[in-house]
């Protein structure tokens, strides 16, 4: 596959997989593993003062991942900038997937708190990937405040409905001048494949892999999925169309034309 | 003892105490948290340095699962 290019620094693969819900830490390791993923997403929580920690880095190797983490559970841009700066504190490099979700249902993403975090946080430094609606006008001003990407949801998180926001996607790929990242909703390779035959240049993928009976045989379903959607996309599809247009030639039938 | 806030709970440390020493005493790895003293970062390079004060609000984090 071509090299997937965010700011400045250039990946492998166009799959990026997040490491939430796995039953264990050895399965989620194993699905990254077969995902062959170079982007990793990891959450930032409160530790449990009462409890030993629980280590997820000892099952990630952060010289073959890089380490992507969100600002997930920040209802407002105040929140998510905090976040932010502890996972640059706690040794991350300064990538930040930023995440502000203030409603506890559909968890969709507030676009003025999005929006608000990301101007501060491109200012100080950060490497800024945020995850929004499918608003191309937001995607857009995003892009002016100097995010590295813009990551829209195909559906709401975890629903695994797949590329339900089809058309305000292609007008976000049509229109950036960042890579697209479809984030988000995906459950099915297929669905996967959907967004990269779109022109989307990633996809990220965390449900679908964790709640697999087979994470890892899943992940590397979701590998060859963005493989092939990447490769039909460079291909060139052909155009949709109403009428059928004929495979076989149109001339040389068994009747006599009159 | 002076009294802290962690992570919203109230807890009560010996005087004087360093963000390094409130880890020891918690038993955590200082490389595996992060930490926020009174909303503002505190740096690991400093962990050592960094006095408490009474009344102190803390935040420890560290990463876990996350899409």
């Amino acid at each position: 596959m071509d090299k997937l290019i965010i700011a400045g620094r250039s990946f492998s693969s166009r799959l990026m997989v997040g490491t939430g819900k796995f039953a264990s830490h050895q399965l989620m390791a194993a699905a990254l593993e077969s995902s062959a993923s170079d982007i990793v997403t990891v959450a930032l929580r409160r530790v449990d003062i009462d409890r030993p920690e629980d280590d997820l880095l000892a099952h990630i190797d952060r010289n073959k991942y890089l380490l992507l983490p969100n600002t997930s559970g920040a209802r407002d841009a105040e929140e998510a900038v905090r976040l932010a700066r502890l996972a640059r504190a706690a040794g991350c490099e300064p990538w930040i997937k930023l995440e502000v979700t203030p409603d506890p249902y559909y968890l969709l993403p507030d676009p003025i708190e999005t929006l608000k975090a990301a101007e501060i946080l491109v200012k100080e430094g950060f490497v800024v990937l945020p995850y929004i609606n499918a608003d191309p006008v937001l995607a857009k001003h995003l892009q002016e405040a100097g995010v590295a990407t813009v990551m829209p949801l195909g559906a709401p998180i975890g629903t695994n409905k797949g590329v339900r926001t089809r058309d305000s996607i292609a007008i976000i790929i049509e229109q950036a001048i960042v890579p697209v990242v479809v984030d988000a909703g995906l459950g099915a390779p297929s669905h996967a494949a959907e967004a990269m035959e779109m022109g989307a240049d990633a996809v990220l993928v965390n449900t679908a892999l964790a709640v697999a009976a087979e994470p890892a045989r899943m992940a590397a379903a979701f590998a060859k999925g963005v493989e092939a959607g990447r490769e039909a996309y460079l291909a060139g599809l052909g155009v949709v169309r109403q009428q059928a247009d004929a495979s076989s030639p149109l001339t040389g039938f068994l009747r006599d034309e009159s | 003892m002076s009294q802290l806030t962690v992570n919203g709970k109230p807890l009560a440390i010996a005087m004087p105490a360093s963000v390094a020493s409130l880890l020891h005493h918690l038993d955590f790895n200082p490389s595996k948290v992060a930490v926020e003293l009174n909303g503002s970062i505190a740096p690991l390079a400093r962990f050592d340095t960094t006095e408490l004060n009474c009344n102190d609000r803390l935040e420890l984090v560290c990463f876990v699962g996350g899409g």
